[in-house]
């Protein structure tokens, strides 16, 4: 068996991708408008490298596009992915509000009977 | 309304589900541990349930199958790991083959349940633990599509905030 070395399913690397507040917050931005990475690395206290890597993490997970410009890397957010993501969730959530009107259906059951 | 509040945690594949009832802590233990009772809310829509085996007790296994809209068949397994009644309630919830054995024994969802009194009836949370998030995407892929509303948190907020901004610059 091939062992996936980027690790875990896609649906995992979106959910490691977004438990980063660094991240959640670079996403944000270039869902205004694209960044550089440079242009992103002045906006957080850490290394130019540091902000590389939490882009390939994104990268990754599909959330982000990256572009070469000339000398400039340029970031994009792929909407596709980050509304899906947000749907798997949204999906097991939903299961349970239905689940939890069924109950108080059956509940309510009680008081009819008496 | 009976759903409280909801909370994701999306690094820990947690989800915690707390909804209140105008019934006694026995009353809602007992939409646990009845089969009967237990099989009218436990499928998503479109996929009802029926338990085949309940034993509820530590150790104890459930067998049941989710009967979807084209008569197909998705069987899935439980074993109680922790009672306290009518306290809490923990235990694994995977899928099965089609003899009903656990295929998933690794990869199983964890569930804990908690269940106590408050000043309006009875508190229920449950918090749902994902050793991956392919079983989430296996309950999604199973008829619970139209239960897709419109997406709520962060990232939608974002996404719609970009689509007014838009609007306005063009």
């Amino acid at each position: 068996m091939v062992v996936d070395e980027l690790g875990g399913t896609e649906a995992d690397r979106i959910f490691h991708a977004l438990a980063d507040a660094t991240r959640r917050d670079i996403i944000a931005r270039v869902i205004r408008q694209e960044q550089s990475v440079s242009a992103l690395a002045r906006l957080y206290p850490m290394s130019l490298a540091a902000v590389q890597k939490h882009v390939a993490v994104l990268e990754r997970a599909a959330l982000v596009t990256k572009e070469r410009h000339g000398r400039e890397q340029r970031v994009r957010a792929d909407l596709t992915v980050l509304r899906r993501a947000t749907r798997l969730l949204d999906a097991y959530e939903q299961l349970w509000r239905h689940r939890t009107h069924s109950i108080e259906q059956i509940l309510a059951e009680d008081q009819e009977g008496h | 309304m009976a759903v409280v509040s909801t909370h994701r945690d999306e690094q820990a594949l947690t989800l915690t589900f707390v909804a209140e009832f105008a019934a006694s802590v026995d009353r809602v233990w007992q939409v646990w541990q009845d089969p009967r009772q237990l099989e009218r809310w436990w499928g998503p829509p479109t996929w009802p349930a029926t338990f085949d085996r309940h034993e509820f007790v530590v150790g104890g296994q459930s067998r049941y199958h989710m009967t979807g809209p084209e008569g197909e068949k998705a069987r899935g397994w439980w074993t109680i790991t922790a009672i306290d009644a009518p306290h809490r309630l923990e235990f694994e919830d995977g899928f099965s083959d089609e003899n009903g054995e656990p295929v998933d024994a690794d990869d199983p969802i964890r569930m804990t349940v908690t269940i106590e009194p408050v000043e309006s009836g009875t508190r229920m949370t449950t918090v749902a633990a994902f050793a991956s998030t392919d079983r989430m995407e296996q309950l999604v892929a199973m008829g619970m599509a139209e239960g897709m509303r419109e997406a709520m948190g962060q990232i939608d907020a974002l996404l719609a905030r970009q689509e007014v901004r838009k609007g306005t610059e063009s």
